[in-house]
């Protein structure tokens, strides 16, 4: 039997180690040792997710629905997934634009409107309210069980007096705590680190004591979860629990509770400044990503086995399954446990009241009040003096005003609802911002009208379909439309809207507020026209990964200011010393020595917005800077007219960019064709000193010869005539030469002379063989023709042809070791000449050099073919000019057949039976 | 920045993966009144997948 007063005293003593926490977190800063900059504390401090709903409600839950409390853990789990994408680019956009709030969030985006960052708050209110008592009821009834045991049956909550009851006190306590360490200075971008250090300590507690009771009932009073799950098995309505049982929309309920959990995850205004505001570095994220769903899982480990062993070890109808964490160690005598778990469902509690209060009274000082001040004519400059003081004073007066709404709540609704439901009322209350959140960050298309046309047909159909008919029901409204739809109007009842029936109240209010949320968000977006500032903020919010620094986006902006005003202005909201620091900063960044040669220009009144945003929120900042800047409205034809400047300016420097290409491009052609210049330059002078050098050669021979015969006149006749013998081979191979050289220049400039006419190929043939014998014969290389004893005539240059086969031939007879082929064929309509050696043949890589003009010249020594080498070139030149091709086939080491084609003139003659000539 | 992406696409893929396990029809599939080692073959089905997606976004993100 637990005294109150030892429970009490356990609970103060808890809060004020919660207290020191804090105290000591925010110390560590002043001392520069940042205790959240951790990725675990990070982590751990998204677990403020885990409220009492979780601590003591997901049992409730599962002891009637079995798995039905699982939703909204599976949820955040698969959403963790997309944070690396979603909730990164949140960050980073809240980071960039000092955003403390989500009600900040979807103002600043479309296009820092008030109205939508005071719509976005009031529903978060709402919405929000009812959670905050759900935290307060639950340490109330926890608190009377434990002093009520064994009494189970809980009294009535309006039985027990205000200032006897442990939530009025708790939710003071924890209003007390918010204000202490939530709204310590003013800038809410400088993060509140005691507080989520504390927060981090509070998630531990919470789940080491669920554990603890789930250890406890598995192992201790049990025999471990095979134990459990086959006692319960023996109870057919136990046993019902284990599947999803047989309603035809079970699937249904599980999928739509999923997401949800999955938008409450990323849009309660608590997990918005745990994991927003709070975060000190992208890269904790990481961390979170896989440690924060670990986190849920460990804390529902235990929650069926508690909850089966709750319904095996209690039954009557006064007992309330949410206590079942509590009832358990109680009932089996475990005090100690039983105050443990009772200082866990506290923490988890307080931890939602804590983050869940900041949060709002942020929203509600910037979104709400400070606009309205603004507007008034109180706070206009130079009349009020502390403005800090007052932004401060309202944040706590808001803290303890929603703490206090909260309980109010929780007096009234009494036990009406479970604590599951009243949560889940609460996601389906924040799951409207995910249209306009998640639309706004991807889609530049949506507007201000469709967020608010969104959002309020989503927070009607809401209201409409969930928290209103539960206030019927909890007899706090008069009248039967929940049964009978207002005025007998059947198919407007708030629970089977439209005749929608068979879904459980939650999916079926999230159905319909989603669909008229995103349809009315869609059809407003695309239907109005966009301002110049929504425009901007669309862009700056969808391509914030894009933007280098500030300064680089074109502003649409067109005022007159000075900068004594805007200092003025920033002293008066953030405070002297810290207003004239971040000048002094900006005036650095700008390059200039003192704040007094600024400039009042665009860029100026920008940094003062942001700077202002982050104290009372993007709306009010430029409510605020436009009390000192007389901005000139922009017309339509004038920020065309900016954009025509700027993409002027674009494609100015487009053209520049693609004229240094040409230029490049022409650079690099031209020093190729320098190059390829150099290399003709050089080839031409080896080709004139190697037809020098061969011209030389029989020249030598013959003066030789001469001189011989000129200093010896007495030499005998046969000596005498075999010198002049070698004078005139000499001379016919020097004029050889120089006509090649000659045809070779005719050729190469196009004057060559041609003498077209019928040409018989045999003819051909047989006259080059019979001016070639000689050669075979001196080298004793043995000659085959073949050649059909009829060839159609081809039309060509008979001479220009004995040529080529000259060519061939005598290349064939330098290299043949003992035998050459000529073959003569009709292949269809071309005549065919192949000229066959043995020689050493020809690799590939030189099959195609050798018939280029000075390749051939400039190539190795030895293996050069004696006079000047021009012979191939020329003759493939010949032969092409014919109509025909002259190419080479070799294998080295197996010889080389050289063979040219050249159409036939007329298709007449037929081949006759092949004659063979030897010689 | 090329492992930041492929981070993001395995993550996504993963997501999707996780919508499939965790909804219907697959859950109907184990939705059977059953016991598999002690525990119902619901419970079971449904841990262990959970227990295996945060691991694999745990390798995902913290693999070097």
């Amino acid at each position: 039997m637990l005294q109150p007063w030892v429970i009490a005293l356990v609970a103060l003593g808890y809060i004020g180690v919660l207290f020191a926490i804090a105290y000591y977190g925010d110390r560590r800063v002043t001392a520069g040792r940042s205790l959240i900059n951790n990725p675990y504390v990070y982590a751990l401090s998204l677990a403020v997710y885990c409220t009492a709903w979780t601590f003591y409600g997901s049992v409730g839950r599962a002891a009637t629905t079995g798995v039905g409390f699982l939703p909204i853990y599976v949820g955040p789990t698969l959403m963790a997934a997309l944070w690396w994408f979603v909730l990164r680019k949140i960050i980073r956009i809240s980071k960039v634009n000092r955003i403390t709030s989500i009600a900040d969030f979807i103002a600043s985006r479309y296009g820092k409107s008030t109205l939508l960052g005071s719509m976005v708050t009031l529903v978060a209110v709402v919405g929000i309210i009812p959670y905050i008592a759900l935290q307060l009821k639950a340490v109330s009834i926890s608190f009377t069980l434990l002093w009520h045991f064994p009494d189970l049956s809980l009294p009535p909550i309006n039985t027990i007096p205000v200032l006897r009851d442990t939530g009025f006190y708790v939710a003071l306590m924890m209003a007390a705590f918010a204000i202490l360490f939530g709204t310590r200075h003013l800038d809410a971008t400088e993060h509140h680190e005691g507080l989520v250090v504390a927060i981090a300590f509070e998630s531990v507690i919470k789940l080491v004591a669920f554990l603890a009771v789930g250890v406890f009932v598995t192992y201790g009073v049990y025999n471990g979860f095979g134990d459990i799950f086959t006692q319960a098995a023996a109870r057919p309505e136990l046993r019902r629990l284990f599947t999803f049982g047989d309603s035809a929309h079970a699937f249904e309920n599980w999928f739509w509770l999923t997401v949800l959990s999955m938008m409450a995850i990323m849009f309660l205004p608590r997990q918005f400044q745990m994991a927003v505001v709070e975060n000190v570095n992208e890269r904790h994220l990481n961390t979170a990503i896989w440690l924060f769903p670990l986190y849920l899982i460990l804390i529902n480990i235990f929650v069926l086995p508690i909850a089966l062993a709750g319904r095996l070890t209690v039954s009557g109808p006064d007992v309330n399954a949410d206590m079942f964490v509590l009832l358990m160690p109680m009932i089996k005598g475990n005090e100690l446990l039983a105050l443990f778990t009772f200082i866990g469902g506290l923490s988890a509690a307080t931890g939602m009241i804590i983050v869940e209060t900041v949060a709002l009274s942020t929203m509600v000082s910037n979104d709400l009040l400070m606009p309205l001040l603004l507007r008034t004519k109180v706070l206009r400059p130079s009349e009020h003096q502390d403005l800090p003081s007052l932004l401060l004073l309202i944040r706590r007066a808001a803290i303890l005003f929603i703490v206090l709404l909260g309980y109010l709540y929780f007096r009234l609704t009494g036990e009406a609802l479970s604590l599951v439901s009243i949560g889940l009322i609460s996601f389906a209350a924040v799951a409207q911002f995910a249209p306009a959140i998640i639309g706004g960050i991807y889609w530049k298309g949506g507007t201000r009208l469709g967020a608010v046309v969104g959002l309020v047909s989503g927070f009607l159909v809401w209201a409409y379909t969930l928290p209103v008919p539960s206030l019927v029901q909890a007899g706090w409204l008069e009248g039967n439309f929940v049964e009978q739809g207002p005025f007998g109007i059947t198919w407007l009842r708030p629970y089977t809207l439209f005749g929608l029936s068979g879904l459980d109240p939650v999916t079926h209010s999230l159905f319909w507020s989603m669909v008229a949320n995103i349809g009315g968000y869609l059809v407003a977006s695309l239907i109005g026209p966009q301002s110049v500032i929504e425009h901007r903020q669309a862009s700056l919010f969808v391509d914030v990964f894009k933007q280098v620094r500030r300064g680089e986006h074109i502003r649409l902006w067109r005022g007159t200011t000075s900068v004594p005003d805007i200092q003025n202005l920033l002293e008066r909201f953030v405070g002297r010393r810290r207003a004239r620091a971040a000048l002094a900063e900006y005036a650095r960044e700008r390059g200039v020595t003192s704040v007094e040669e600024l400039e009042a220009d665009s860029e100026l009144v920008d940094f003062a917005e942001r700077l202002l945003a982050g104290t009372i929120g993007a709306a009010s900042a430029r409510v605020a800077i436009a009390t000192v800047v007389t901005e000139e409205p922009l017309s339509i034809e004038q920020v065309i007219h900016m954009l025509d400047e700027a993409s002027q300016v674009i494609a100015y420097s487009r053209q520049l960019e693609q004229k240094s290409h040409e230029l490049e491009a022409v650079t690099a052609e031209l020093r190729a064709a320098n190059e390829r210049l150099k290399e003709l330059d050089r080839l031409k002078d080896e080709f004139i000193s190697t037809v020098t050098h061969e011209l030389r050669t029989p020249l030598t021979s013959i003066r030789a010869m001469a001189e011989i015969l000129y200093d010896h006149p007495e030499l005998d006749t046969n000596r005498r005539a075999q010198f002049l013998g070698i004078i005139l081979k000499e001379s016919e191979r020097l004029s050889r030469l120089i006509n090649q050289v000659l045809d070779f220049a005719k050729l190469e400039s196009g004057m060559f002379e041609w003498h077209v006419s019928e040409v018989n190929l045999r003819s051909v043939v047989e006259e080059a063989v019979a001016s070639t014998e000689h050669l075979f014969r001196e080298r004793n290389v043995r000659l085959r023709v073949v050649v059909p004893a009829h060839v159609p005539t081809v039309e060509a240059d008979h001479d220009r042809l004995v040529q080529v086969m000259f060519n061939l031939l005598s290349n064939a007879a330098k290299f043949a070791q003992d035998w050459v082929e000529v073959r003569l064929t009709l292949q269809g309509d071309v005549v065919r000449v192949d000229v066959s050696d043995n020689g050493p043949g020809i690799s590939p890589e030189e099959q195609e050099l050798i018939f280029e003009k000075f390749r051939q010249l400039s190539r190795g020594t030895r293996n050069r073919p004696q006079g000047t080498g021009l012979g191939l070139p020329i003759s493939r030149h010949i032969v092409e000019h014919l109509g025909g091709r002259l190419w080479v086939e070799s294998t080295p080491g197996a010889g080389a057949t050289f063979s040219f084609i050249l159409p036939v003139m007329v298709s007449e003659g037929a081949i006759a039976p092949v004659g063979v000539q030897s010689s | 920045m090329n492992k930041h992406h492929v981070v993001g696409q395995r993550l996504a893929a993963l997501f999707f993966f996780g919508m499939l396990v965790f909804n219907y029809p697959l859950l109907s599939l184990v939705n059977v009144d059953g016991m598999v080692g002690g525990v119902p073959v619901l419970y079971a089905y449904l841990f262990v997948s959970w227990v295996a997606f945060v691991g694999l976004m745990a390798v995902i993100v913290e693999r070097k």
